[in-house]
């Protein structure tokens, strides 16, 4: 029972680290229609904007808070996401309103070469450390419930806490706000909601601003777990059958997908793995979206694809 | 006025349903291919063979292949490389384990099994449409890089993880030097374009793209949906897996699973889609575009005498690369094919307004 139950609560975890990613990716789709693959670049680059601005600011200006300088570090970071959002939507979206969705799906892979290259440029290639003081040493739970009880990693914990109250609080800034309700109408009828009023540009860059803060939080959580490196890009490749199978439109699926995705990979690695060879996790997801897929072919939450001749 | 069809009249059915229809395109075509056939492999130097002429057929015929998916049948797929890389271990395959098996039978051979696993992977796209196909198409990749990473039976049981092929020989001739490398991959590549054309404009060619103009309204009027995409697949992995196979043996001479990423997936997209979708002519301009460029970005620094260092310059690369993306889809959404055909239309006139 403990090992399964490890097994179950790392994917759980990892699983909602995942739902971040996606939760980028939906935001943009639902707002849009654009299917944004430069969102692991995005990831990236807030990660190396946060690091480093964390490394200059206590050098510049002598600040001896660590918590202070993290606190500006990222703020300078969401100032930065934020540029980039205003300036995809005015250099690349804007000029692209009314193409096709792969066409769009191209030029967001474009952004991702220049994002991956700009921000190696500016702000360097090596491998950076970001330290929030997140807890790292790993805790035994249940340990009266059963034998030897269950090994989990603390950090994985705040992680996943960190990442549950984003979703609660963008949940909540798409239900009760103005701009949220701007938001939804936009995703609904781009049409409809221009003809009310709503400007479509601003709606774009305060979308990819969202989008920007998701990536900025994922990019903290994955980097100070992981390093910040190149690698942190393909954060992305895991998220995209958590976007799929949760449905490409909708929030709630985004995050039930990434938890069923997480348990899924997890729990196939350690018990199907072995016949296989190991290292299953790297296509599992994929093709367990794709069996998925087949069932309910617009995800589990996604909007019911109606064909109209 | 050097492009005009005028005084150009058909008088039988034959004429009128020959590949190019108007004149200067046959010669135009006809003198392209005797160029390529006659003249390139005595002009060109063998750093171009090797890095630019080798790579540019090999990946315009992928790229050939990847369209009539994605162009003309409309399926969006993301596992381009995962066939690619079917096709080259299956001919590695047959080549090594059937003994006397000639090397263009293997390679050939090496497309029939991309198609099953082409055809395998498309079964999904029956029910799944759109970009949730892009994306579980990935699911070809990854599984596939992972197949040839971990199964040792696949790769001979070769210690390393990395294959490789030794001379290649086709009747008596060896195919040693990069121009002869070089006529082989035109070979190919001349008889899949010539097929793909042909097929493209016939029946089928229809059926697919009535499939991705509106593939309810196809059905309703009776195209079968299975046939006609599990068709497209098939055609276009076969092609796919044999550019695979022509990259494993003839480009690279041995290879690792990661020659066949999902990068490699992305770049034949781009070709396609800056090439132009649902164009024979567009996949080659797409491939030229994409292989030269970044040749061409590399050796800027040096040849304006610019130190940078390497890391500094494969990032300004990648920047430059992405820029130009984004810019050729903004400035022409139809891609370098539109052009073309807006330069034929130009030159019908030109040097006259009217």
């Amino acid at each position: 029972m403990g090992p399964f139950l490890e097994t179950l609560i790392g994917g759980l975890m990892s699983g909602m680290l995942y739902s971040l990613v996606a939760l980028g990716f939906v935001l943009i789709f639902k707002a849009s229609g654009v299917f944004n693959f430069a969102q692991g670049a995005m990831v990236l680059f807030a990660a190396l904007a946060m690091a480093r601005f964390s490394e200059w600011i206590p050098k510049l200006t002598g600040l001896d808070s660590k918590v202070l300088a993290n606190l500006l570090a990222f703020a300078a970071a969401m100032v930065v996401m934020i540029a980039v959002a205003w300036l995809v939507e005015r250099l690349v979206l804007g000029k692209l309103v009314n193409q096709e969705g792969i066409t769009l799906l191209m030029a967001t892979l474009g952004i991702t070469y220049f994002m991956d290259g700009f921000g190696q440029t500016v702000f360097g290639s090596d491998i950076y450390k970001i330290d929030v003081g997140m807890p790292k040493e790993p805790v035994f739970l249940f340990e009266n419930v059963f034998q030897g009880g269950v090994l989990i990693n603390q950090e994985d914990m705040v992680a996943a806490v960190v990442a549950a109250a984003l979703v609660g609080l963008l949940a909540a800034f798409f239900q009760y706000t103005t701009t949220g309700r701007a938001l939804r109408a936009v995703a609904d009828d781009h049409q409809a909601a221009q003809s009310i009023g709503i400007p479509l540009n601003r709606i774009w860059v305060i979308v990819w601003s969202v989008a920007g803060f998701v990536a900025l939080v994922a990019g903290v959580i994955w980097g100070s777990k992981l390093g910040v490196q190149f690698s942190l890009s393909l954060v992305a490749l895991k998220a995209l059958p958590v976007v799929i199978l949760g449905g490409l439109t909708s929030v709630p699926g985004a995050i039930i997908g990434g938890l069923i995705i997480g348990v899924g990979e997890k729990l196939s690695e350690v018990y199907i793995g072995p016949y296989f060879g190991g290292g299953i996790e790297i296509w599992f997801a994929y093709v367990l979206a794709l069996i998925f897929l087949l069932v309910r072919p617009q995800g589990l939450y996604g909007e019911k694809i109606i064909d109209r001749v | 006025m050097l492009y005009r069809e005028n005084g150009q009249f058909k008088t039988s059915y034959h004429t009128d349903q020959q590949i190019f229809p108007i004149g200067q395109d046959r010669l135009l075509i006809l003198a392209l291919a005797a160029a390529a056939f006659v003249v390139v492999p005595f002009v060109a130097s063998e750093y171009m063979f090797r890095a630019i002429l080798i790579p540019f057929l090999i990946l315009s015929l992928a790229a050939l292949g990847l369209n009539i998916l994605v162009g003309y049948c409309g399926q969006i797929s993301l596992g381009t490389g995962g066939f690619m890389a079917v096709g080259a271990y299956a001919a590695y395959n047959f080549l090594v384990r059937v003994d006397g098996m000639p090397v263009v039978l293997a390679i050939l051979l090496g497309g029939v099994c991309a198609t099953v696993v082409g055809v395998l992977f498309g079964i999904p796209s029956l029910r799944i449409k759109g970009l949730y196909l892009a994306v579980a198409t990935l699911a070809a990749q990854f599984f596939t890089d992972w197949a040839f990473l971990r199964i040792k039976w696949f790769t001979n049981n070769s210690s390393s993880g990395s294959v490789g092929v030794g001379d290649l020989s086709v009747l008596n001739w060896t195919v040693n030097t990069p121009a002869e490398k070089y006529l082989f991959c035109l070979g190919f590549v001349a008889i899949f374009a010539l097929l793909a054309k042909n097929l493209v404009r016939s029946h089928i060619g229809r059926e697919w793209m009535a499939m991705r103009d509106m593939d309810v309204a196809a059905s309703v009027i009776g195209i079968r949906p299975v046939y006609a995409k599990l068709t497209a697949f098939a055609v276009s992995s076969f092609i796919v897996g044999v550019a695979g196979a022509l990259w494993g043996f003839v480009y690279l001479g041995s290879w690792e699973p990661a020659a066949f990423n999902i990068d490699r997936s992305f770049q034949l997209l781009f070709m396609v889609i800056i090439g132009g979708l649902g164009s024979i002519m567009g996949s080659f301009f797409g491939a030229a575009f994409i292989v030269i460029v970044p040749i061409v970005l590399d050796n800027a620094p040096i040849l304006f005498g610019i130190p940078i260092d390497t890391a500094t310059a494969s990032h300004l690369t990648f920047i430059i690369f992405g820029s130009l993306i984004v810019f050729f889809l903004i400035v022409e959404p139809h891609g370098l094919a539109r052009l073309w055909s807006i330069g034929k239309e130009k030159l019908r006139l030109w040097p006259f307004p009217h």
